[in-house]
């Protein structure tokens, strides 16, 4: 009964705000989905955060489908929404065809790339190799077997530009260091599949691998799950998860996509758009994250190193090759 | 290739393969007398939420097992009343149940515990612990140390849960029941040649009932080990396409029990292997990982076109039994 009046009561203030005159801005979660602890959870931290800074509401949906993607930014343009935020870089095409036929509304996206970026669409990149290759100067001195582990989501460029910062951070500490690294697949379930999560890291712990590092979604949940059953440290994603497993998580590799979502709706009708901003260390667009839960865990040592070499990447003493500047990365075969 | 190697592959292959098994299991009842199930996918997953839901509240496994077999006799009875009493189309009914369990479980755990369709993870007696078989090794750095006898012993025997040992001792009980007892003669006739049971004063409607029944509780089981043996938690569309890899090595072992269990375990290596190694090479030729993971379903269309053997369904599978009048 209470489950129904929730329903009703929810549809009828939807039916309501339809008709407010400030546009709304509206946030698409990909396909991880909008609770995964990590990528999509915060976005929708951020959202959440602007909502309770001003008072204002937003749109929402999480994608159940590929063929979602166009109806869903179609729906939102049409109903009026400004700016349109969405998550993920697989929906950047189809926003590319949508922008264009609504030239009044702003899409803002995070993670895409697009050839040529029309005039209402802003691009969001995250340097992620340079917090990559913090987390892996850490676990390379956490390590204890002179072995790490890498497990990534999909076997796209995205999560290999991930790993290859942390396969260049491990083998800055430790030139010998052995890097073992999995894609858990290639179809948009590798999100979201956290028994296979499990097994690629039993099976990175019987190679030796002392400390793994998830970039996988939902997946990395298993990851997480499994490292700490079988006693080795792991390295989370995106959101802070040190929680998760108190005292079993070394660090988590932080994305401040709140934040990138937070702006956007900031701005709101105002985005500037046309361009691609990038947010790398130091912007704190990413970073390691350190809290009461991994203080056990943390040397001085590391933080030192960390600090020291945060501040070189900032000045640009010290280059972190992104995967992307020709596809292949120095450290480590994909 | 080292002989450690080889041994983890087959321990993560028992483990893969294990809800592929039960699955299996459940739907060679089933469909041996005659209801087709696509629907094995939506009772695991409603299994694994609930097992998972009430194994956290109580803080004891075998409670949480018990929720899960009872969410996913529910939906079978669902499917046995629409397809059995109601003669509906099986297929549909079967859809149907996945799409009901693909919403419900993530709704139900969102209202429960409100972390976003998940639910909280278990600990200690919450969840299945592996079985340590008497004087077998627990350390991976000790098993890598101990002779071949030693670490088939102690990586392959022992230290699954108590669930894989509960599904392979299903196989030869599932063998016995179906080929060796008047209840299984009976419920082979009724998916072969309903009629005929029906002229001998059986009842049709009940023995496929109990056929359905019995796919529940072994779905249940599935789920259950989904969430509580496996992972440590239920999250949202888990199974991620178990159920439909099970109905494919149904097929690929012709509705057998013995074929089923190397059917499963073929297909639980055929991943063990590409969760191990990303792309494997065999002399010379590298094999990518998609082709292992789409090897299942190649398989079972080579099966189905009749290339090797030939697999025939139940005669009277998907039909919906109509007394003559």
């Amino acid at each position: 009964m209470s489950l129904i009046q929730k329903l009703l009561g929810a549809s009828a203030a939807l039916a309501l705000s339809a008709g407010a005159a400030l546009a709304e801005p509206a946030l698409i979660y990909d396909l991880g989905g909008k609770f995964d602890k990590s990528f999509n959870e915060a976005a929708f931290n951020g959202a959440e955060r602007w909502a309770k800074e001003t008072g204002g509401t937003y749109r929402e949906i999480e994608l159940q489908s590929e063929a979602q993607r166009e109806q869903a930014l179609r729906r939102f343009a049409e109903a009026g929404a400004n700016p349109v935020v969405t998550t993920g870089f697989a929906i950047a095409s189809a926003m590319e065809e949508v922008a264009k036929d609504y030239p009044d509304t702003k899409f803002v996206n995070i993670d895409g790339w697009l050839p040529e970026i029309p005039a209402n669409v802003q691009l969001i990149a995250f340097q992620e190799h340079q917090g990559s290759y913090l987390v892996g100067m850490m676990a390379a001195m956490a390590t204890k077997t002179n072995t790490v582990g890498f497990i990534g989501g999909m076997g796209v460029p995205l999560i290999r530009h991930f790993g290859c910062g942390f396969a260049q951070g491990a083998k800055a500490v430790n030139a010998d260091i052995n890097i073992v690294a999995n894609m858990t697949g290639t179809t948009p379930t590798a999100w979201n599949d956290p028994v296979k999560g499990s097994e690629l890291a039993k099976a990175q712990i019987s190679q030796g691998a002392d400390v793994i590092y998830a970039a996988a979604g939902g997946t990395g949940v298993g990851v997480l799950q499994t490292a700490a059953d079988e006693g080795i440290l792991s390295i989370g994603v995106d959101s802070n998860q040190n929680h998760l497993h108190s005292g079993k998580v070394l660090t988590s590799m932080l994305k401040r996509v709140d934040v990138a979502v937070y702006n956007a709706m900031t701005a709101g009708e105002g985005l500037e758009t046309g361009g691609m901003t990038v947010l790398g260390l130091a912007d704190d667009g990413v970073g390691v994250a350190m809290d009461e839960h991994n203080a056990a865990l943390v040397t001085a040592e590391m933080t030192a190193a960390v600090e020291a070499a945060r501040a070189q990447i900032i000045a640009g003493d010290l280059n972190v090759v992104s995967y992307y500047e020709n596809d292949s990365c120095p450290a480590i075969q994909f | 290739m080292e002989f450690l190697t080889i041994i983890q592959v087959l321990d993560s292959t028992m483990r893969l393969a294990t809800p592929l098994l039960l699955a299996c299991l459940a739907g060679l009842y089933s469909e041996r007398a005659g209801i087709f199930d696509i629907g094995l996918e939506g009772k695991m997953l409603a299994a694994a939420l609930f097992s998972a839901a009430v194994a956290f509240a109580t803080g004891n496994v075998w409670l949480g097992m018990l929720a899960g077999i009872g969410a996913s006799l529910a939906l079978s009875l669902i499917h046995g009343v629409a397809s059995i009493t109601f003669r509906g189309n099986q297929l549909i009914s079967g859809v149907a149940i996945n799409f009901l369990a693909s919403g419900l479980t993530v709704l139900i755990a969102q209202d429960w515990f409100a972390q976003g369709g998940r639910t909280p993870s278990l600990s200690g007696a919450a969840r299945f612990e592996p079985v340590t078989l008497p004087g077998a090794l627990t350390r991976v750095r000790d098993i890598a140390e101990a002779g071949p006898v030693m670490q088939i012993y102690s990586e392959l025997i022992s230290g699954h849960t108590i669930v894989v040992y509960l599904s392979l001792l299903l196989v030869p009980l599932t063998w016995w029941a179906l080929f060796r007892t008047r209840f299984g003669l009976r419920l082979r006739a009724v998916g072969e040649n309903p009629a005929a049971v029906d002229t001998a004063g059986i009842s049709v409607v009940r023995l496929r009932f109990a056929a359905v029944m019995i796919c529940g509780i072994l779905c249940g089981i599935a789920g259950a080990y989904l969430a509580t043996a496996l992972q440590a938690q239920f999250v949202k569309e888990m199974t991620a396409g178990r159920g439909f890899i099970a109905l494919a090595a149904l097929i690929f072992a012709k509705w057998r029990p013995w074929h089923a269990l190397w059917a499963c375990l073929l297909f639980g290596l055929l991943q063990a292997i590409a969760v191990r190694f990303q792309s494997f090479d065999i002399a010379g030729v590298t094999i990518p990982v998609q082709f292992m993971e789409a090897l299942p379903y190649i398989l079972t269309v080579v099966i189905l076109a009749g290339f090797v053997g030939k697999a025939i369904p139940p005669r009277a599978g998907g039909e919906p039994y109509v007394k003559e009048r």
